[in-house]
């Protein structure tokens, strides 16, 4: 069974002490050992991480069910990013586990990793095309480098995949010679050539045009629906997310903060939710960069 | 510098060393996957070594025309014009050619290079290439490697052969050297260990110029900045080691 989202402690107490109240409502509602833990084709349980002793995570749970799009959702520079680093096993965690596929990813073999990674898809934010390729070789490369088909069938695989994304006529051209929306289209062809079990989205709707957009959503909808691609889709793009995922997890201070299907998330008495999803400044996540006063900097002896 | 700063300093070129035999170590075993795919190896070889021919070929006549000019000006001060032809070739082939070509190749193919390299970390293609279960060392660094060994030595011939063109050109046809004696003296003066040093010269210079650009470019931090940074370094730890390496086996070979 799904964990569902818990109502947070009260928003007057400390944000620490919040944290590591959502950090115990999990542990003991989400992992517990239940039937539902088979079908977790990601599940990351108590995962601290930190870069150059800056902590990312301190506690994070996060459980990916097959079949499902799971919306990640956050503040920018809460490690949404990082999450789908430490799925794909290019980043590992300082403590707790991360399962991909049922095994834990910091156990594997290089090798094993590689063959874990065949299985899944990722989009990265800025397409990540490989430049002195054209379009159609590089939504051919994974299959290329990964298969023995023939030229023929991999041809009909790429146009199919290309036409998908509405660019099978860009198939010449040179990723210089594409848009932003465009790269991200043919990255999205490239990560779905192979049939992945599990897409990887990352920031996938940022700088897209309200078509590509459209499309974009319809296709990540489309690929779970009918081919059941696990998708976990990371972005702060509430309404969207909110059209097409099935849980939802709401990352803030290194930790979930709450989790659910976007209703329930909707319906939160929780003020971190209720900032993040109405853009509000004014909430417990910080707008403001640390600084000191505003006034005594501008009059102060060092205002120049 | 305090004591400290030297340490720090020492510290850092230890850091560095070691980062940079780990990675040749990783680099070899990626050599071994990365021969499955010649195609890659061949257009790497035409990046490193076909796009700088020109100005390989450019300095090397006018190296050799250098020679030729001051060559039969000194000997001719000694009444030994007709060693021209020998004092050119050994030149070449020892000296002028492998090391003039390894500052060239640093300069031309192994900023393209860092650059290149460096340029696919910070947009992410060799995260993306990770992503896919395809070894960017296997399928980035080692061809850019091999590509790079086997274009120096090639290189080195072609700026050895215009150069003693350029020193033929200058000595005989304009300064009136005896044609014959200019290619009977070197036929018989520079031997076959003075061709292998030459050969030597041009593999190691091959080797470590490319580890150095590839490495730099690998290990760059992923903005503009950085890739600059790594490009620069690419040129001054290149030239350097060139010629320190080129002094270090001039001793072994004497």
């Amino acid at each position: 069974m799904l964990p569902r989202w818990k109502p947070a402690p009260p928003e007057g107490a400390d944000r620490g002490a919040r944290d590591r109240t959502a950090r115990v409502t999990e542990s003991e509602t989400q992992h517990a050992p239940s039937a539902s833990t088979d079908d977790a084709v990601v599940d990351v349980r108590d995962v601290h991480f930190a870069i150059d002793g800056r902590a990312i995570f301190a506690g994070l749970n996060v459980r990916v069910r097959r079949g499902l799009i799971t919306a990640v959702m956050g503040p920018s520079g809460t490690g949404k990013t990082t999450l789908l680093r430490l799925i794909t096993g290019q980043l590992f965690a300082d403590s707790g586990r991360v399962s991909v596929f049922g095994r834990d990813v910091a156990s594997l073999s290089r090798s094993e990793i590689y063959r874990a990674r065949r299985r899944m898809g990722m989009l990265f934010q800025n397409g990540a095309l490989l430049t002195d390729i054209d379009v159609f070789e590089n939504v051919a490369f994974p299959v290329r480098e990964h298969t023995d088909l023939p030229e023929s069938l991999i041809r009909k695989l790429v146009l199919t995949k290309l036409e998908a994304v509405g660019l099978r006529g860009a198939a010449q051209l040179m990723p210089a010679e594409l848009s932003g929306g465009m790269a991200r289209r043919v990255a999205l062809a490239r990560a779905i050539v192979m049939d992945p079990e599990v897409l990887l989205y990352d920031e996938p709707f940022v700088g897209l045009d309200p078509i590509s957009l459209g499309v974009i959503l319809r296709l990540i909808k489309q690929m779970n629906q009918v081919l059941g691609i696990t998708s976990i889709v990371v972005s702060h793009d509430v309404q969207e997310l909110a059209s097409i995922a099935d849980e939802s997890y709401l990352i803030s201070g290194g930790c979930v903060v709450a989790s659910g299907t976007p209703q329930e998330l909707a319906r939160s008495d929780s003020q971190t939710v209720h900032q993040f999803l109405t853009g509000s400044e004014e909430g417990p996540v910080r707008f403001h960069y640390p600084a000191p006063d505003y006034a005594s900097q501008l009059l102060g002896a060092d205002a120049g | 510098m305090s004591n400290g700063q030297r340490q720090g300093t020492v510290g850092e070129f230890v850091r560095k060393a070691g980062v940079t035999g780990i990675f040749f170590a990783r680099l070899l075993i990626a050599c071994v996957p990365a021969m499955a795919r010649p195609r890659l190896i061949v257009a790497q070889i035409f990046n490193a070594g076909g796009r700088s021919l020109i100005i390989i070929m450019l300095s090397g006549l006018f190296t050799g025309m250098v020679l030729g000019l001051l060559g039969q000006d000194v000997l001719q001060r000694f009444g030994a014009e007709t060693a021209l032809g020998v004092i050119a070739a050994l030149a070449l082939v020892k000296e002028l050619g492998p090391v003039l070509t390894a500052l060239l190749f640093a300069g031309r193919a192994g900023t393209a290079l860092t650059s290149e390299i460096g340029l696919m970390r910070t947009t992410e293609q060799l995260t993306a290439m990770e992503v896919m279960a395809v070894d960017p060392m296997s399928y980035v660094a080692a061809p850019r490697f091999l590509g790079g060994i086997v274009a120096m030595p090639l290189l080195v011939a072609v700026f050895d052969l215009i150069g003693l063109y350029g020193a033929q050109l200058m000595g005989v046809q304009f300064l009136g050297v005896d044609r014959g004696t200019f290619w009977s003296q070197m036929q018989g003066a520079l031997g076959m260990r003075d061709v292998t040093e030459g050969i030597v010269k041009s593999l190691v210079f091959g080797v470590v110029l490319s580890l150095i650009a590839v490495n730099e470019g690998y290990h760059s931090e992923p903005t503009a900045a950085g890739v600059g940074l790594a490009t620069t370094r690419t040129v001054v730890i290149s030239s350097v080691l060139t010629l320190f390496l080129d002094y270090v086996l001039t001793a072994v070979f004497l």
